[in-house]
């Protein structure tokens, strides 16, 4: 019988097609990480987390909101496990529970000051809610 | 002859970043080619969707690229991020049958990633020739230390980008050499600026701002081009707004002589 980590793990993979255990905890994607120190687990650490099923704590955690999409470590990463696939995921995973959004409409009049392109907001809709 | 070529020039283009698109426009007809803006456009979203199950946030991608398949093949591109996210759709779509499959159903088309998608730079690059440039420039931009910023979306992931040597790419320095000014080649060109967190967290974005500018600064650079709106906001905004920060097209544009036509 699959308890809820195994099935959480199972959608992750499915998900990204990523095999977590094909890591070496080298670390080269976290040292490549610019946000390494807003981060309260970093790429590696993702990584270890998903194979071992800890993904409810990924999913509270406020890193989840700090990747930025750079691919630093998805270029560096010498086994091919792209650790950006994998916090996306469970992002994704975040946002489309119900009241899992974390960029509302609300927010953005406040945001706007005449210079925001419109790329900002559209890819923090795109990365923040579902 | 004039090369025709499709052109997507997305969201930012059309309001926050109009001079990229105009000095494009105006740089590639002074170089014998026209660009066919796609007449049904839409937004491509600006993220490329990582997770595997997101079928709808492609279909604006999807619809453009077949647009472009039916209109000759060649689709170029000129924001990074519109870029970034099209040609990974494309090859989604050719290389994805899963993904590929369900958006084609719902589109009820067959497209599976034959366009060619071009970013302007490799269109300059590669169909014109920096060399045929550098022979049409009429102001060259003699003196001024310029420094690349690449950022994160035109590079990688490289074996699916294809743009330019991830770690040392090139294409851009060799823009600028072209164009007559001096190229300053510093370490963090590729990396990023933060730009997505440019609004809910500017601590952040300035850490990051700052260790790509004062770097830039340290290395010689007087100012910086981007071919990127998202780069361009973040790097003025969450900067210290002395390292002036402008479009490669709107430099191609000067040294044409066709800034102010
Ligand atoms: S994609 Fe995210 S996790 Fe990977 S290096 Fe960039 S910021 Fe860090
Ligand atoms: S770079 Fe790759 S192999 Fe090394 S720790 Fe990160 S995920 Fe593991």
């Amino acid at each position: 019988m699959h308890n809820n980590s195994d099935k959480q793990k199972d959608q992750v993979f499915r998900m990204t097609g990523v095999d977590t255990r094909k890591c070496m905890k080298c670390g080269k994607c976290s040292a490549s990480c610019p946000s390494f120190n807003e981060m309260q687990y970093r790429p590696h650490q993702f990584v270890d987390m998903v194979t071992k099923g800890r993904i409810e704590e990924l999913m509270a955690s406020p890193s989840i909101y700090h990747c930025l999409s750079c691919f630093a470590c998805v270029e560096r990463c010498p086994r091919g496990v792209e650790p950006a696939v994998v916090v996306e995921a469970i992002r994704n995973l975040a946002e489309r529970k119900q009241g899992g959004t974390y960029f509302s409409p609300d927010e953005v009049p406040e945001l706007i000051d005449g210079t925001v392109p419109q790329q900002a907001l559209v890819s923090a809709f795109r990365k923040y809610r579902k | 002859m004039v090369m025709t070529f499709s052109y997507y020039p997305g969201c930012t283009l059309k309001t926050k970043a109009k001079e990229l698109d105009k000095y494009a426009r105006a740089s590639a007809e002074a170089l014998g080619i026209e660009l066919k803006e796609l007449e049904a456009w839409q937004c491509c979203g600006a993220c490329y969707p990582q997770s595997k199950d997101e079928i709808a946030t492609r279909l604006s991608s999807v619809r453009a690229l077949n647009d472009a398949a039916r209109e000759g093949g060649v689709l170029v591109t000129l924001c990074s991020a519109c870029h970034h996210v099209i040609t990974r759709v494309n090859r989604d779509m050719a290389l994805k049958p899963e993904i590929a499959d369900k958006a084609n159903r719902y589109l009820e088309i067959d497209y599976h990633g034959t366009t060619e998608v071009l970013h302007y730079l490799t269109m300059l690059r590669d169909r014109v020739g920096f060399d045929v440039i550098k022979s049409k420039v009429v102001n060259p931009l003699k003196g001024r230390k310029i420094g690349a910023y690449y950022g994160c979306m035109l590079l990688r992931p490289s074996k699916e980008m294809g743009f330019d040597d991830p770690e040392n790419p090139t294409i851009m320095e060799d823009f600028i050499r072209a164009i007559g000014a001096t190229p300053v080649v510093y370490q963090m060109r590729n990396e990023c600026c933060g730009g997505y967190v440019a609004m809910k967290d500017k601590a952040q974005a300035k850490k990051n701002v700052s260790r790509v500018l004062d770097n830039a600064k340290n290395c010689g650079a007087e100012e910086l081009i981007t071919a990127c709106p998202l780069c361009l906001y973040n790097l003025n905004e969450n900067g210290d707004k002395a390292m002036p920060v402008t479009y490669f097209t709107e430099l191609l544009a000067e040294a044409l002589g066709v800034k102010e036509a």
